[in-house]
């Protein structure tokens, strides 16, 4: 019994040290983070790896999400004679909620594993090391770029997300159930708040683009330099990524929409 | 100086010196630490007591801005070269230039070209990392450790998993460019003939203690037996063959 406590007080004694080790790895980096900004040149550079690659899936996932939820209103919604609102809920939904998160753990499984596999691979063939002995610091020229780019990426990709969403949506209603255009349009319209919707889903993806990039980074960093080490960090990073994603979607939900 | 890693004692209060524009070599076993002191003389890692000086400086009572101008003075070669993999072997070694100072592009051209052609690369410099051999790789990472013109080179295991005509290059430019360029050079690696023809002075290290020390000539004409084992590669000695077990008959008459 007592040998399991133990155990249990290791676990979490374990926890704590590598949530401590992460965060002053992030004070690290964001101590470097004015010198990125001379070069912006390498920002560009990662904008384009972890944001401009992850658009294919983005496009594709939000056609189709955007789709899906069109087609599942019209089905509850006709019963009662109101499928004239599929807009209101198709953009309500992907704006307050599944913009944002499905968008962060596509984000985490595509960017994510992605800067992980990077940044471990550099660690275990000693490219981190080598910078290091050429008196350049990797917190600066490697991990916080990447960090910035990402913070700056999902917001971006999740707005995407959310207008071809929209977009798919109205293929659906428009020219699959035959919705007047002009009804989904100005229903669309009047039923969304700027700042209650749009920013609210905004600042949601702010948020978990910064702890996804902050998992992915921390992960590869503090990987082991083997094949088994880096295979481990990479799918650490998608699990820790996505379950930070949906728990801190509820977090925020919480805050913003509810009274809790 | 002693450094541990958990329980285990790495180096148990060893004391070198590396004498200025000579080529001395670090050799021992595999696994006794050699990369580690590398490691320890560069500032990534800190010893548990004693200390490590370079032109008087302690390496490991630097803020991290000095340590990093001490680092601009030395040049490392890594085992596996360490070359960034997304941009080319010119960038490489302008990569460090760029960083440090202010030199315009036509400048560093020069720079860097007269560097690969100190290594004889200078045809391959469009080539990425990942076009190049194992030995070329190690080439232009020699290249980019003499970037910014230090005063001491290290050199891990310069010549592990060389074929015969590239491992002749390496033991010829890191003796040729210690002399050349004024260099302090530091060779760790366990090739013992290679190593030998090149050196000023060796130290040999095993479980954690220098046990010999000495010019090649006067370590080749040793008594040590443990040195003669090493030098002469003998596969039974003081580090005996077989890992230590109950007697062969005994194990295999057991059911």
């Amino acid at each position: 019994m007592l040998d399991k406590l133990q155990l249990i007080g290791q676990k979490q004694l374990a926890i704590i040290s590598r949530l401590g080790q992460a965060t002053v790895f992030l004070y690290q980096i964001l101590l470097t983070m004015p010198g990125v900004f001379i070069r912006p040149s390498l920002i560009v550079k990662q904008l384009y790896s972890t944001g401009v690659q992850t658009l294919v899936i983005i496009l594709v996932a939000g056609t189709f999400v955007g789709m899906v939820l069109a087609l599942q209103a019209y089905y509850v919604l006709v019963d009662f004679g109101a499928e004239e609102s599929i807009s209101q809920m198709v953009v309500l939904s992907l704006m307050r909620e599944l913009g944002p998160v499905i968008t962060g753990l596509l984000f985490a499984g595509r960017a994510g594993s992605a800067l992980t596999a990077e940044i471990g691979l550099m660690k275990s063939t000693e490219q981190l090391s080598g910078m290091e002995m050429m008196a350049i610091d990797p917190m600066q020229r490697v991990m916080a770029p990447r960090v910035l780019a990402g913070f700056m990426a999902l917001p971006i990709l999740t707005a995407i997300f959310m207008a071809v969403g929209v977009l798919g949506g109205y293929l659906v209603a428009v020219h699959g159930v035959g919705i007047y255009e002009g009804v989904y349009w100005s229903l669309a319209q009047a039923k969304v708040d700027f700042y209650t919707d749009l920013m609210n889903g905004m600042i949601k993806s702010v948020v978990f683009g910064l702890v996804i990039v902050w998992i992915a980074v921390f992960e590869g960093h503090d990987s082991v330099p083997t094949s088994e080490g880096l295979g481990q960090a990479t799918t650490r990073t998608v699990v820790h990524g996505s379950l930070a994603v949906l728990g801190l979607d509820f977090l925020l939900t919480a805050l913003m929409f509810g009274d809790i | 100086m002693s450094f541990s890693r958990g329980s285990r004692k790495i180096f148990d209060n060893i004391s070198l010196d590396i004498p200025r524009g000579k080529v001395t070599a670090i050799m021992g076993p595999s696994g006794t630490g050699k990369t580690t002191l590398l490691k320890l003389i560069g500032g990534q890692l800190k010893p548990d007591q004693g200390s490590i000086c370079m032109d008087g400086n302690n390496v490991h009572e630097l803020s991290r801005k000095d340590l990093y101008r001490l680092r601009k003075r030395m040049g490392m070669l890594f085992q596996s070269g360490a070359l960034l993999t997304d941009i080319n072997v010119f960038d490489n070694i302008a990569y460090p230039i760029r960083e440090h100072t202010d030199l315009d592009e036509s400048m560093i051209r020069s720079l860097v070209l007269m560097k690969l052609n100190a290594v004889g690369l200078r045809g391959a410099r469009d080539l990425m990392p990942s076009e190049l051999s194992g030995g070329m790789a190690r080439r232009v990472a020699m290249a980019r450790a003499i970037a910014l013109d230090p005063v001491m080179v290290m050199y891990d295991e310069p010549f592990t998993g060389q074929d015969p005509i590239s491992m002749g290059v390496l033991v010829n430019l890191i003796r040729s460019m210690n002399q050349s360029l004024h260099l302090s050079s530091i060779v760790v690696s366990h090739d013992v003939p290679e190593t030998m023809s090149i050196s000023d002075h060796i130290y040999l290290l095993s479980g954690g203690k220098i046990v010999a020390e000495g010019a090649p000539d006067a370590l080749t004409n040793s008594d040590d037996p443990w040195t003669q084992q090493f030098i002469a590669g003998q596969p039974d000695g003081p580090v005996p063959f077989h890992f230590e077990a109950e007697p062969v008959m005994q194990d295999l008459l057991q059911e």
